[in-house]
């Protein structure tokens, strides 16, 4: 199949764009029916967001299903309770479809907060349970009467959009949580970090960037989170929020009813971290503080540059795709490819907003395509259209770019290594390294001078072939 | 991590921790993936087919593609009948299968879409183009396991496919339906179909779809799978074989009737005797001999069951997953000396209880049940060895079990893509596996005076 053989679904025509040739662009709306769309649920997105608190039980109401997919899929770690990953669900059956799975869900409940003994517990709703109409809020009211223990209901069934109406859920369920607890003994100083899910270990090394700088990270609510974190983070003084897609509405309800103030951060690759510090540093007004923030970045950046540098002679000039969740990561990883000295050709988003594509546009070169909600066919069509080396993206988009013979690194929840920050880099460098320069793409057959099946046959004397 | 779980069990009525099972509509699209040119349709919210496609995806290490009806609120209150007819239309233009098979979702099946009758009136719009077929399959989340939707699907290849027979005498050809295992196993089911001269047709076959082979492109359809010509012909068939009680039964039952066909219901071939009913059965229908080739093969087994029979003697196994795989190795366990100490299947079944009673009398049995139990129940009754899907690892790390990886998913190891472990060759595999981890996991604790070079 070659590039041309692939036509953009007409119905989306609006929903690609290339810098410097096209006009208008759509985007934020529902996916077509009969798409081989990458995106999922507002279920979804309730769950991933949440998932990281980790003393609190998070159960599912609903069929196994949609317990069953999200069962410890995300890298999320925690520094101490491991209950968030177990998976617990009413694995609703026929009957409570008929009846409804109201007493289930309450017996449920009782049972697992009398077992485990959860700080909070978070109730999903499924598409199922958005039909019946059992009343979740109500058992939620009478099992937290019951036990003293909050249980707070996630309106999150799946058909009510995208992930990105699940955050929004999620970050309401949050939000009863927040202002319960004292705020005593908070610092000046002090951050929230909204949005940052501690993916192998990343929220660990950027509080410990605040820690140096003087800084009180109050909760980082989305990783390594706590539920008493959360009770108190309305103490917190400014809101760092990462992760465009999943938290800026809790930190609008955070901004309008307890007055803390937002900034839009990224701590991914040299520029955006330091920014971010520069950024948190400028905030506070204090001088001693910026100082601290530059000898920071200065001490980071004179250890970890030398070993980027390293990556940049096998990189330079190779061509990038990326296809992400959220916009914000995408505008740093265009800036991070190009410290590498390598391009970024095609960009794109499951659930990039229209304020998210202008910023993307302004920072992406001529010629860089740019699509939103893209399918397996489109996305196999660009990369062979712009010759791409290296594809970053999700578990969905990591075997198309294998079978078409493209280098991938997962900047999703499956990855391994922590790539935020100065150190950050460094593995990111070296992950796009391992993969863009592995031996085993001399065997892609178009960029292969020939189709042959192995080497050349050399012609042996007196054998004829 | 799952240092929450006590050895104190109580009996829970109301929930589910830690799932042994995932829902219908998976097993749906596995085996619609398992038809050339097919196009897997998920009717529901977009959140169904985006989970499934990465379940499957980190099993198979393949790109999984499928469409979805993209349900709203609105469809929730209306009905999804213009969901799905846009949908046919979208997928017809845009992605050119040779066939779309729909399967359902708890949500449209809850609001009752009439999924035939949408098909129906999509066909008489011009919806479905000229020699291209939609099919569909009702699969709730909230009845069975993913081997209902399996089973499901299957069926629906027979009920919308497959002709009464047109012939005086039946075709010297053999229907298997080879159950929910994966494309290496029934790479494994043709081979020995292959070696004993039989002609056949598989359905489905997710081999070069599933684990296909690279070549630098991207094939929205890859080339295996088996075509819809063959499927049509199904009933000229003279026998239909079926692997897996719960992934086959339904699929037999109709061709049975339907086509008015004898059918053969088989344990999966996992082990020496269930390889050897499946073997028989194939031999008998086609009246062929057995090559003397197989037969080595078999001896073979034998032999390394023999070699390694002191290790296996007596040892107590822990073993969950789903059903048909369940009750084939559970018989393999007992026929080479080992002790099934635990049967837990997520999926529900009485039946299925009684019988792996008979095959391992005095081991734990449970059908509808959970990892968590299990944990709890080994914390017990501790077991010399953990066999299940990947989910295994985290009881075995708690509770420091030898592990070998069984069944589906298996997202942590890359074995399964390539090895299988039906018939004789895949029977030696798990001797393999079983006997390098009850090794290794020794070899590590041991004192270096224990330590045995010779085994």
């Amino acid at each position: 199949m070659t590039s041309h053989d692939i036509q953009v679904l007409q119905d989306r025509e609006k929903q690609v764009w290339t810098k410097g040739l096209s006009k208008d662009f759509t985007c934020d709306r529902r996916s077509t029916a009969g798409a081989v769309t990458q995106r999922a649920c507002a279920f979804c997105g309730s769950r991933v967001v949440l998932y990281p608190i980790a003393d609190a039980l998070h159960i599912v109401h609903g069929p196994i299903g949609c317990a069953a997919y999200n069962w410890d899929i995300r890298g999320a770690q925690s520094s101490g309770s491991q209950l968030h990953r177990n998976s617990f669900s009413t694995d609703l059956a026929e009957k409570e479809v008929v009846f409804g799975g109201e007493k289930k869900l309450e017996k449920s409940l009782l049972e697992l907060i009398t077992f485990y003994r959860p700080k909070a517990a978070f109730v999903y709703s499924t598409c199922i349970v958005g039909l019946i109409g059992d009343d979740v809020e109500a058992i939620c009211r009478t099992v937290s009467k019951t036990t003293g223990i909050d249980v707070l209901p996630v309106d999150s069934p799946g058909f009510k959009g995208t992930k990105k109406t699940g955050y929004q859920a999620a970050c309401e369920a949050a939000y009863r949580l927040v202002g319960t607890g004292s705020t005593e003994g908070i610092k000046k100083h002090s951050v929230n970090l909204l949005g940052e899910f501690n993916i192998a270990g990343e929220a660990w090394m950027i509080r410990e960037y605040f820690e140096r700088m003087g800084i009180e990270v109050v909760s980082t609510i989305t990783g390594d989170g706590r539920v008493d974190d959360l009770r108190r983070c309305h103490g917190a003084s400014l809101n760092l929020v990462q992760c465009s897609g999943s938290m800026p509405h809790l930190a609008r309800l955070l901004e309008k009813n307890h007055g803390i103030p937002m900034k839009r951060v990224s701590f991914f690759g040299f520029e955006d971290t330091a920014q971010a510090l520069y950024d948190a540093a400028e905030f506070f007004e204090d001088p001693e503080l910026m100082e601290r923030a530059q000898k920071l970045v200065r001490e980071e950046i004179a250890k970890y540059a030398p070993q980027v540098k390293k990556f940049r002679r096998g990189l330079k000039g190779k061509k990038a795709a990326l296809y992400v969740g959220g916009a914000f990561k995408a505008f740093s990883l265009v800036l991070a490819l190009r410290s590498l000295g390598m391009k970024t050709v095609l960009a794109g988003t499951q659930t990039g907003s229209a304020e998210d594509y202008e910023q993307l546009r302004e920072i992406c070169d001529d010629g860089t395509v740019i699509v939103d909600d893209s399918n397996p066919l489109e996305l196999a069509k660009f990369v062979l259209e712009k010759d791409v080396d290296l594809f970053i993206g999700g578990v969905k988009e990591r075997p198309i770019a294998y079978k078409l013979g493209v280098a991938f690194c997962d900047h999703n929840h499956e990855r391994k290594i922590p790539l935020a920050g100065f150190a950050g880099m460094v593995n990111f460098a070296e992950e796009v390294a391992q993969s863009v320069l592995s031996p085993v793409w001399k065997f892609v057959p178009r960029r292969n001078s020939s189709d042959q099946l192995g080497p050349e046959p050399t012609s042996v004397k007196g054998v004829s072939s | 991590m799952l240092e929450g779980t006590t050895a104190e069990i109580r009996e829970r009525k109301a929930l589910r921790v830690n799932p042994v099972k995932t829902c219908q509509p998976i097993g749906a699209m596995y085996a619609a993936l398992g038809v050339n040119g097919c196009m897997p349709h998920s009717h529901g919210s977009q959140g169904c087919c985006a989970y499934h496609r990465s379940h499957l995806t980190r099993h198979y290490k393949e790109p999984v593609v499928a469409t979805t009806s993209s349900f709203t609120e609105g469809a929730s209150v209306f009905g999804g009948m213009s969901n799905l007819t846009t949908a046919i239309e979208n997928i017809f233009s845009i992605y050119e299968p040779e066939i779309v098979a729909v399967h359902t979702t708890c949500l449209s099946e809850v609001i009752g879409d009439d999924i035939p009758t949408i098909i129906k009136k999509a066909a008489e719009a011009g919806k479905i183009p000229e020699g291209k077929t939609v099919i569909h399959a009702n699969t709730p989340s909230f009845v069975g396991s993913h081997i209902t939707g399996f089973a499901n699907q299957c069926e629906a290849f027979v009920k919308y496919l497959a002709e009464p027979r047109q012939g005086e005498e039946p075709r010297k050809m053999i229907n298997i339906f080879p159950g929910f295992v994966d494309p290496a196993d029934m790479r494994e089911i043709r081979r020995l179909a292959d070696d004993l001269g039989i002609e056949y047709l598989m359905v489905p076959d997710a081999s070069d779809v599933l684990d296909s082979a690279y070549d630098g492109k991207y094939q929205m359809y890859p080339d295996g799978g088996t075509p819809v010509a063959g499927l049509k012909m199904m009933g000229e068939n003279q026998l239909s074989v079926g692997l897996g009680p719960l992934a086959s039964e339904p699929a037999l039952k109709t061709i049975a009737k339907k086509c008015e066909q004898p059918t053969e219901l088989l344990e999966l071939p996992i082990g020496v005797s269930a390889t050897d009913a499946f073997v028989n059965s194939l031999r008998l229908a086609a009246g062929v001999k057995v090559p003397t080739e197989m037969v080595r093969e078999r001896g073979r087994l034998i032999d390394m069951i023999s070699d390694m029979s002191q290790y296996l003697h007596k040892k107590k196994v822990a073993l969950f997953g789903d059903p048909d795989h369940l009750t084939s190795m559970t018989r393999f366990l007992v026929e080479i000396g080992m002790e099934p100490a635990i049967v837990i299947a997520g999926h529900p079944g009485k039946k299925w209880e009684k019988k792996i009673r008979e095959i391992a009398p005095g081991a734990e049995v449970r059908a509808s049940s959970d990892m968590h139990y299990l944990h709890q129940w080994i914390k017990n009754h501790p077991v010399d060895l953990l066999i299940g899907n990947s989910y295994g690892k985290l009881v075995a790390k708690a509770e420091d079990i030898p592990f070998v990886r069984f069944g589906f998913p298996i997202l942590d190891r890359v074995g399964h893509r390539a090895f299988s472990i039906v018939g004789y060759r895949g029977a030696m595999r798990l001797i393999e596996k079983m006997t390098d981890t009850l090794f290794d996991h020794t070899d590590r604790l041991c004192p270096d005076e224990d330590l045995e070079l010779i085994q």
